[in-house]
């Protein structure tokens, strides 16, 4: 059954731009990506937004919908209540383009600094092999979609745009996480993570892990564990003594990579 | 005046309001941070009031271990070792411990930069402060000594437990005995050390620092486990929390006559 849904849309580009009534027809199980095509149908064909999947897996729709970074395609109308007025703005972290459209490629230039993976020689009969455990551990970081919420709402750079230049955010957290606990890896991205991608920013408010899409404990299970093995390598004095009285930082398997383009 | 950053950068969409959410944002901070206040102003009363904190067989964990020569008789398990160049309540020397856990856990973190430093206050809703450092600079920068409060903290949690023992005792010194006060306390100790053992940095230790979980079977069954416990930590924070503090009320009303502690053997 057809009903009629208040929509403000953010409406606009660098120079300036405003919040826009709209009323559009909507059906009952529809998403808020839904109710967009339909006022870039029937009132407002110039409307940009981005969209691709519709099925939450190209990460290409992120929006924020009444003040919440979401993906427009995987939120249901049914979620709000009876007359309340939807209002939809583009991500607040970044440059807009137009209307819902924003510049990401904030996110493109840090991944580029992310050492890649560097696995170790292959055996001799060429085959690398990894237990269950161990492929299990990373298959949760790499259900990210790249849909770039937890960068959006993440203050350090939300809230201050003199960060981004030391700031990687929680997705690239997430990357160094699952490269740091990969078996095959034979980098140590501790000090970069530290030094580069700042860490040390982060104080744990865990808005990142509440807006994931997938679902993803990107505090618990990939930002702490790297602030732990951060503290591991330069604050905790015992295994700092540990790693001198051993002379592990000499060794092969602890090597500090340089970043892509140095 | 400053050149706009954040929210209000040039190139963002240009929206003034510091926030669009239409939910009660606001609910989570100011909840939390009415709580944590009521604890502090609770146990700071309770920790230099210096009375009705030990009542045989109960001591107060907010006491517990009272090593100093104000101790009163019966309550120091571990001898007055300290002597009498502490100045202040004995309660005040051991309570050093479990704040600088809670002040450093990740759990708490985030509750108090949300509710008390707003920043930020609640997810997409702007910060007031201009500049952010973040854990970085001094004094920040000492949360890195998180797992330093957990060794002293699991120490602590060992004591807390063998109080709870002790509780087992009648008034007269006699084993076999237990009254709703023994109770408390083993609710106490076992929830200050489920929180414990749920710490971030316990599952680092046990386990999460390991690149390779095959290599490392036992660490990684004993880092499942931990992780389970993990996934609770905010309601052992908040449980054992709560709890300390009605452990000590409780033990506060028996010793000051209040009331009077129930036996059931």
């Amino acid at each position: 059954m057809g009903y009629d849904l208040d929509m403000k849309v953010w409406r606009g580009d660098a120079s300036g731009g405003e919040l826009v009534d709209f009323t559009v027809e909507v059906e009952e199980g529809e998403v808020v990506l839904d109710a967009l095509h339909r006022i870039q149908a029937t009132q407002a064909g110039d409307l940009a937004v981005r969209w691709n999947c519709k099925a939450g897996k190209c990460g290409s729709c992120s929006t924020e919908i009444n003040g919440k970074p979401r993906l427009a395609c995987m939120t249901r109308l049914s979620t709000f209540e009876e007359g309340e007025t939807v209002t939809v703005t583009p991500l607040r972290a970044f440059p807009v383009v137009r209307d819902l459209v924003t510049d990401v490629s904030y996110n493109y230039k840090v991944a580029e600094k992310v050492p890649p993976f560097a696995p170790e020689p292959r055996p001799a009969d060429g085959a690398y092999r990894m237990q269950q455990v161990d492929v299990e551990r990373g298959q949760e970081f790499r259900k990210c979609i790249e849909c770039f919420l937890c960068q959006t709402v993440c203050h350090v750079i939300r809230d201050h745009e003199e960060n981004k230049p030391s700031f990687a955010g929680p997705r690239f957290f997430l990357r160094y996480a699952e490269l740091e606990m990969h078996p095959l890896d034979t980098n140590d991205r501790r000090e970069l993570a530290r030094e580069q991608a700042g860490i040390g920013l982060c104080n744990i408010t865990k808005c990142c892990t509440e807006v994931c899409p997938e679902g993803i404990k990107i505090t618990d299970n990939a930002i702490i564990p790297m602030k732990e093995r951060v503290a591991d390598r330069s604050y905790d004095p015992v295994t700092w003594l540990g790693r001198k009285i051993f002379r592990r930082d000499q060794l092969p398997d602890a090597q500090v990579p340089r970043t892509p383009g140095d | 005046m400053a050149a706009p950053t954040g929210t209000q950068s040039p190139t963002r969409a240009r929206i003034t309001a510091r926030s669009l959410r239409t939910d009660r944002w606001w609910v989570y901070p100011s909840f939390t941070a009415l709580v944590l206040l009521a604890f502090v102003v609770y146990a700071t009363y309770r920790a230099f009031v210096g009375e009705h904190y030990f009542i045989e067989p109960y001591l107060t964990p907010l006491y517990s271990p009272c090593v100093t020569t104000e101790c009163v008789e019966g309550s120091a398990h571990l001898g007055t070792w300290v002597g009498d160049w502490w100045p202040l309540s004995p309660a005040v020397l051991i309570l050093i411990i479990p704040l600088s856990l809670r002040l450093t856990c990740y759990y708490y973190r985030k509750a108090y930069y949300r509710s008390f430093w707003m920043s930020p206050p609640a997810c997409a809703v702007a910060e007031p402060h201009r500049r952010y450092t973040g854990e970085t600079r001094f004094p920040l920068i000492l949360q890195n000594i998180h797992r330093y409060a957990l060794y002293l903290a699991l120490a602590y949690n060992v004591l807390l437990t063998y109080d709870a023992v002790m509780s087992f005792k009648s008034p007269e010194g006699e084993w076999g005995h237990m009254g709703l006060g023994s109770l408390i306390l083993v609710v106490n100790a076992v929830l200050l050390g489920l929180y414990s053992l749920s710490c971030h940095s316990c599952r680092h230790i046990i386990g999460g620092r390991l690149r390779s979980f095959s290599k490392h079977p036992v660490r990684y069954r004993a880092w499942g486990m931990v992780s389970v416990l993990n996934g609770r930590h905010a309601q052992l924070a908040w449980a054992s929390l709560v709890w300390v503090a009605f452990t000590d009320f409780y033990i506060w009303m028996v010793a000051s006559g209040t009331w009077s502690d129930p036996r059931f053997f």
